[in-house]
């Protein structure tokens, strides 16, 4: 073998792919104490401006702490305790129910879940396929994407009710919702993305004789998929938000739009309510991300482009 | 290849017989690149043609007659060494069982068969260099155009590749036309030299190289090697002496 340079050994990829564990239960730890340092300053907050505390934790404060000031956003009915909230999901989702909320939540986050599942799926199908017919005509790039924009500006909140007038009032309404709002990323990431490989590469091809759909397959597609990625991550979070927005002018049950909707107009009688289903509805968008981003970290091992976020 | 009018190339009329290893070189604009692209048929000369193998151009593009080697390996970041060598064959429609067995035979030419499962970017600029040469020629064409292949690599380097090209090219037999800008590279490699010059491009001088072969480092050190890089660089030379002699 002729020494005209040295090749990195191969193990300095594993520790790469070692190292990013570590820096992934590193980020864990930071996020919980995150969490932990906001449950303190929320409860600091009610501590100087909020209503009496007559009890905290279940027991009760003799005599009871009287805030010396007072700010009204921070009053319990629109801050509840941080307990209060933890402890709403073990008591009964609603008076005599034999359910906890915890319960009902998870399985509304279940339910949502699997028409934001699919509203994923549809969404980057059908973003995907915009993106390399773009490519491919730039006429009909420069003649379709105002459209394509303009989707996106038109407030979703209007736009599901006439979905679902047009669609129906079932569970497919929720998909395309949620396929709404998740195939705009990957159209623009798309387009990015199958059109970056180096033009050598592209005459590298030509001098193959190489069809057009062996370059897209072959190239194209497998340049593109770093950026698609990207796209994937925002798409995670917007597919749950479509298909939450989505349940609501379905009048679906059983999923989370439907238990915002409950507590909303619960409000007053039980506020920490409707503050654990925000925390459910954020911690479902948390999982597809994750989901979406430990897949990239498989699909993507190989390369030499940087993973952060 | 007969004659061919632009502003890049004018009157270019240049054969090149099987098995030959004719370098073009010439300052940058002579148009030497765009001859090696027009020979590839990857752009289309505005007046005149080029044979290929008794084939116009393109036909020979069709029929994977030639293969190229870029300034940049171009390998894809996202496939092993060993795939990369694959593309071609794929493209073409060879089976699995055969696209291993040639992509082994062309990374042992090159020498690189202990790094078929390593990525790109786990090597140095030379030995993608070499996977790039290995891609080039895993379907075995009859000819091999190469646009300043070792222009990107340092000269130690650059030297040990020449040989190891030699090397190759007298064990497959291809013939290359080798686009340099390196007098001392295409007076060690070729059979013969066609010079360029620019504005407008054309071939001002043909030199053939009458080292005798193997050429090796003895060669790089003989009194007729140094006698050539002098006639090439004076060839170089010649039109601006002659616009300024006006």
């Amino acid at each position: 073998m002729t020494a005209d340079g040295a090749a990195l050994p191969r193990r300095s990829a594993s520790r790469q792919r070692l190292g990013g564990l570590g820096s992934a239960l590193g980020s864990t730890a930071a996020f919980v104490a995150v969490v932990l340092l906001l449950a303190v300053a929320w409860e600091a907050a009610k501590w100087i401006a909020g209503d009496p505390w007559r009890e905290a934790l279940g027991m009760p404060i003799n005599p009871p702490h009287f805030p010396p000031f007072h700010i009204k956003q921070f009053s319990d009915l629109n801050l509840p305790h941080v307990w209060d909230v933890v402890g709403a999901f073990s008591r009964p989702s609603v008076r005599n129910s034999p359910f906890t909320l915890g319960a009902v939540l998870i399985d509304a986050a279940v339910f949502t879940g699997r028409s934001a599942v699919l509203g994923f799926a549809v969404g980057a199908v059908v973003g995907l396929g915009l993106a390399i017919v773009f490519v491919r005509s730039k006429l009909l790039e420069r003649a379709l994407v105002p459209y394509v924009i303009a989707t996106q500006t038109v407030p979703i909140v209007a736009l599901a009710p006439m979905l679902v007038l047009w669609v129906g009032r079932e569970w497919t309404s929720v998909v395309l919702v949620s396929a709404y709002l998740t195939f705009f990323p990957v159209t623009i990431a798309g387009i990015r993305g199958l059109s970056s490989p180096d033009p050598r590469s592209l005459e590298l091809m030509r001098s193959y004789a190489a069809s057009d759909w062996s370059v897209l397959w072959k190239v194209r597609f497998p340049a593109a998929l770093p950026y698609l990625f990207t796209a994937f991550k925002i798409s995670a979070t917007a597919s749950v938000v479509g298909a939450i927005v989505g349940e609501e002018p379905t009048g679906i049950r059983g999923g989370l739009g439907r238990a915002i909707l409950q507590f909303n107009t619960q409000y007053s009688s039980g506020p920490e309510k409707l503050w654990a289903v925000v925390m459910v509805s954020a911690a479902l968008g948390i999982v597809f991300f994750v989901i979406v981003r430990l897949t990239e970290m498989v699909v993507l091992r190989n390369r030499t482009l940087p993973t952060d976020l | 290849m007969s004659g061919e009018t632009s502003t890049a190339l004018q009157a270019i009329d240049l054969a090149i017989a099987p098995g030959e290893f004719v370098s073009l070189i010439g300052p940058s604009g002579c148009g030497k690149s765009t001859l090696l692209r027009i020979i590839g048929d990857l752009t289309a000369p505005s007046v005149g043609n080029v044979t290929v193998n008794g084939k116009p151009a393109r036909q020979a593009r069709r029929d994977r007659d030639y293969g190229m080697v870029f300034q940049a390996p171009v390998l894809f970041d996202w496939r092993t060494i060993e795939q990369n060598v694959q593309l071609p064959l794929e493209i073409i429609g060879v089976g699995r069982g055969e696209r291993q067995r040639r992509a082994t035979e062309m990374l042992a030419l090159v020498e690189l068969s202990d790094f078929a499962g390593h990525h790109p970017w786990q090597l140095s600029g030379g030995m993608q260099q070499r996977a790039a040469i290995a891609r080039a020629l895993a379907f075995e064409p009859t000819l091999l155009l190469m646009d300043e292949p070792f222009g990107a690599l340092d000269e130690m380097t650059r030297e040990r590749m020449n040989d190891e090209l030699l090397r190759i090219w007298e064990r497959t037999g291809t013939t290359i036309v080798f686009v340099t800008h390196s007098i001392p590279e295409a007076v060690f490699l070729s059979s013969r030299i066609v010079v360029m010059s620019p504005r407008p491009g054309r071939i001002t001088d043909l030199v053939e190289v009458d080292l005798r072969r193997p050429r090796t480092d003895a060669t790089r050190e003989s009194e007729r090697y140094f006698e050539l890089i002098t006639q090439v660089r004076e060839a170089l030379r010649a039109p601006e002496r002659r616009s300024v002699l006006r």
